[in-house]
């Protein structure tokens, strides 16, 4: 299985620091010269499986390791020296185990990593190595760790804002649950990548492309697909089954030309600051700030602007925007390009915060984007913008209860209760949902 | 090029267990989507339930067969319930989004390290075709003639998941021209006029639901028999899928998702057949083998669009009786 987003960022921050092992190094001769002084049980066998317990080259001895397998069992302790020697029976697969609580305080096995199945090889030895790291999460208290997640998910929430207003704009406007979103997402984000990794261009000038290029796909897409549809007087499920074929098209085209592994933006990985509990990159903070000037933008072009207002006309009712003399046409239009050049920005961030490039990031980030859309009202702008920052704190609160691989179950399940209890969402009105 | 390699291995999908998987998978969407107009978005889920069910109830709790099988369903039904008491009474759009979510809840939930010790986690299960084999009324020995030709088990498997796709189907044709499946269509044409004949339209939509979902399960378990039961299988992938089967045939008829499965899988092999033997044979110089894979899944979402747009009712359907009226 592939990591989740926030494992991949968490784990080496938390563990990885230093991943120190042994002994893969030590050849048979030195082995057997030493292991007259290790505290070996069952050298009556021919078989044997050993190890090195060292921390930061620091041997740890007392260590409890229990071998079984094969219908055999048996424990001991490291030396002095860290090492320790178990025989066997017979050649065949055991499962090795280290006991954490024989190790000394802030040294801790990775999680699950205590366990590991030995298969002998050729030889008549196994050597088998714990990766051990120090233990910091009993230095973070369960404050800091809630304030450090809240800054996160907050972070999270907001990129996740830029995607969603899009979506509503467009469900606003012309009725549609656009499932093709989640491509327009990938494509801000592989177009940042090419034009920053593969031309070499400066980032913030590839990303301004990226998002220039975003919103020339948004006009594209009206105007061969959506347009044309809506002037055949194509229903709105029939619509959204094609916008589910053109994400499932899209989709496999991105595969199909940057295929199906994860590429890093220029910058990404950097290490955090920290303030306080709170650690951040540099570009989580650029990140946010960027989210929040372009949401404010975003809600001076809907508040202030003739066109805006015109917008919020058609998504209201978009007969009477037609009567009074709007181009509905042209406010559509508007809409699919400003959500558009939204998407791909978020999918820069998001490529940003997750980390890393793939040709199906979009489609991950999708199902919490219409979470949030949903949870703040199906069609409003700033329902979406709330709705999207709770779910993003939502998910990386949850990881403080939850494992974090099933971080998103629970933004989805809090998608289902919203409509059981408030289907029109926060903001949403109660005719909207017919 | 082997054209005859091709050729043959396109037919084998034309009665392979997956293909009757796909077929009732579909035609459990048709009472959903094509009858009542539900939008179920979540069948990958209802499939997953059916494998996960049927395997765990065999590995973990050593059911028999027909135990594992009424747990699988069991499940299903009660997933039915649970998708449908927030969502029927609302939009359709809205159900589509809450099965969608739910399918991936279901999926994340069985692909978890945190159960891993019941649900094999992403690594998934394997080992509980046994009870299944032993059922096996068929000698040991070959069966069949030129590409249909298999071996007991997999003629056995053939048998019995052909045999449960004719009989949904014959049950759907029946069930749909009952006063039941009128007021079910009544309900995809218009809601408020079946309102207003006093039937209770929540309570029909949530028998559908169920029905549909219980079609799905089943396809799920029949899907799991010829390989292993791995939770990356029930991505929402697989739903657009079935969709797309479903689009074919034509979503208001009972013969549609079984051609319809055919068709999609015997020309899916031939074509994957073909691109990656044009490309060994140099004929493609700018596409790689696992570009052709991927080419496969562009065109299928071509697909979808173009069917949808130019011939709703699909091969099958009639333009009368389209799922889309609203």
């Amino acid at each position: 299985m592939q990591p989740t987003p926030t494992a991949q960022r968490y784990i080496p921050r938390m563990l990885a620091i230093l991943f120190v092992t042994l002994l893969a190094a030590l050849t048979m001769a030195t082995f057997s010269v030493s292991s007259a002084h290790a505290d070996e049980v069952g050298t009556e066998f021919d078989f044997t499986i050993s190890g090195n317990v060292q921390f930061n080259g620091d041997a740890l001895d007392g260590v409890a390791i229990a071998v079984d397998g094969n219908g055999y069992q048996a424990d001991t302790v490291t030396d002095t020296e860290g090492r320790w020697a178990i025989g066997v029976p017979e050649k065949g697969t055991y499962e090795v185990t280290l006991d954490e609580e024989t190790l000394p305080k802030g040294v801790v096995v990775a999680k699950g990593a205590n366990v590991i199945n030995a298969e002998f090889g050729l030889t008549d030895r196994k050597s088998v190595n714990f990766f051990l790291g120090e233990d910091t999460r009993n230095t973070v208290s369960f404050f800091d760790q809630f304030v450090n997640r809240f800054v996160n998910g907050l972070n999270f929430g907001l990129l996740l804002a830029l995607a969603a207003i899009g979506l509503s704009l467009i469900f606003g406007t012309t009725g549609l649950s656009n499932f093709a979103h989640a491509e327009m997402i990938t494509f801000g984000a592989l177009m940042t990548l090419v034009f920053a990794v593969q031309l070499g261009l400066p980032i913030w000038l590839a990303i301004l492309i990226a998002i220039a290029l975003s919103g020339a796909l948004g006009w594209g897409l009206d105007a061969v697909i959506w347009k044309p549809l809506r002037r055949r007087g194509v229903a709105l499920i029939p619509l959204m089954i094609v916008s589910i074929g053109l994400s499932l098209a899209l989709r496999y085209l991105f595969q199909y030309f940057f295929g199906g592994s994860t590429s890093q933006l220029p910058g990404a990985g950097q290490t955090d600051l920290k303030f306080g509990p709170i650690s951040l990159s540099p570009i989580d903070l650029i990140s946010m700030g960027i989210s929040v000037v372009v949401l404010l933008g975003v809600a001076y072009f809907l508040l202030r602007t003739r066109i805006g207002k015109a917008t919020r006309a058609v998504s209201d009712n978009p007969s009477l925007a037609s009567a009074s003399g709007i181009d509905v046409d042209n406010v559509i239009r508007i809409v699919w390009v400003t959500g558009a050049a939204l998407a791909g920005l978020s999918g820069v961030l998001w490529a940003y915060f997750r980390p890393g490039v793939s040709w199906d990031m979009g489609f991950q980030m999708l199902l919490l984007v219409f979470a949030a859309v949903t949870l703040g009202g199906l069609g409003t702008a700033f329902g979406a913008l709330i709705g999207s920052i709770i779910v993003g704190l939502f998910v990386e609160l949850s990881t403080l209860w939850l494992p974090s691989d099933m971080k998103y179950v629970g933004a989805l399940v809090v998608l289902i209760l919203v409509l059981l209890f408030r289907p029109q969402g926060i903001m949403g009105r109660k005719e909207r949902i017919g | 090029m082997d054209w005859e390699a091709i050729f043959n291995n396109a037919a084998v999908e034309l009665i392979s267990p997956t293909t009757a998987a796909y077929a009732l998978a579909a035609l459990g969407l048709a009472v959903h989507f094509g009858y009542t107009g539900l939008l179920n978005f979540g069948q990958a889920g209802f499939m997953a339930l059916g494998a996960y069910g049927y395997a765990i109830s065999i590995l973990t709790f050593g059911f028999p067969v027909w135990g594992a099988f009424l747990v699988g369903v069991g499940a299903s039904v009660v997933f039915a319930l649970i998708l449908g008491i927030p969502t029927l009474r609302l939009r359709a759009d809205y159900l589509a989004i809450v099965t969608i979510a739910a399918a991936e809840i279901v999926r994340l939930l069985f692909t978890t390290n945190t159960f891993a010790s019941v649900t094999g986690s992403a690594n998934g299960l394997s080992g509980y075709k046994n009870g299944f084999a032993a059922l096996n009324p068929l000698a040991e020995g070959s069966y069949g003639f030129g590409p249909f030709e298999n071996n007991a088990y997999d003629t056995w498997l053939r048998i019995v998941a052909w045999s449960i796709v004719i009989l949904a189907a014959l049950f759907v044709w029946q069930v749909m021209r009952s006063p039941w499946g009128r007021v079910i269509k009544g309900i995809r044409e218009d809601e408020d006029a079946v309102r207003a004949l006093g039937k209770n339209v929540y309570a029909y939509k949530m028998q559908s639901l169920i029905l549909g979902g219980v079609f799905g399960t089943i396809a799920g378990m029949i899907f799991a028999l010829p390989r292993a039961v791995v939770p990356s299988n029930y991505q929402t992938t697989l739903t657009f899928f079935i969709y797309a089967i479903l689009l074919l045939g034509g979503a208001a008829t009972v013969l549609g998702p079984i051609i319809g499965s055919m068709i999609f899988w015997v020309l899916l092999s031939f074509f994957s057949g073909f691109v990656s033997r044009a490309v060994e044979a140099g004929w493609l110089p700018f596409m790689t083998t696992i570009q052709g894979g991927q080419l496969r899944f562009i065109l299928v979402g071509v697909a979808i669009m173009l069917i949808v747009i130019f011939r709703p009712q699909g091969v099958f359907g009639n333009k009368k009786e389209l799922a889309f009226v609203r």
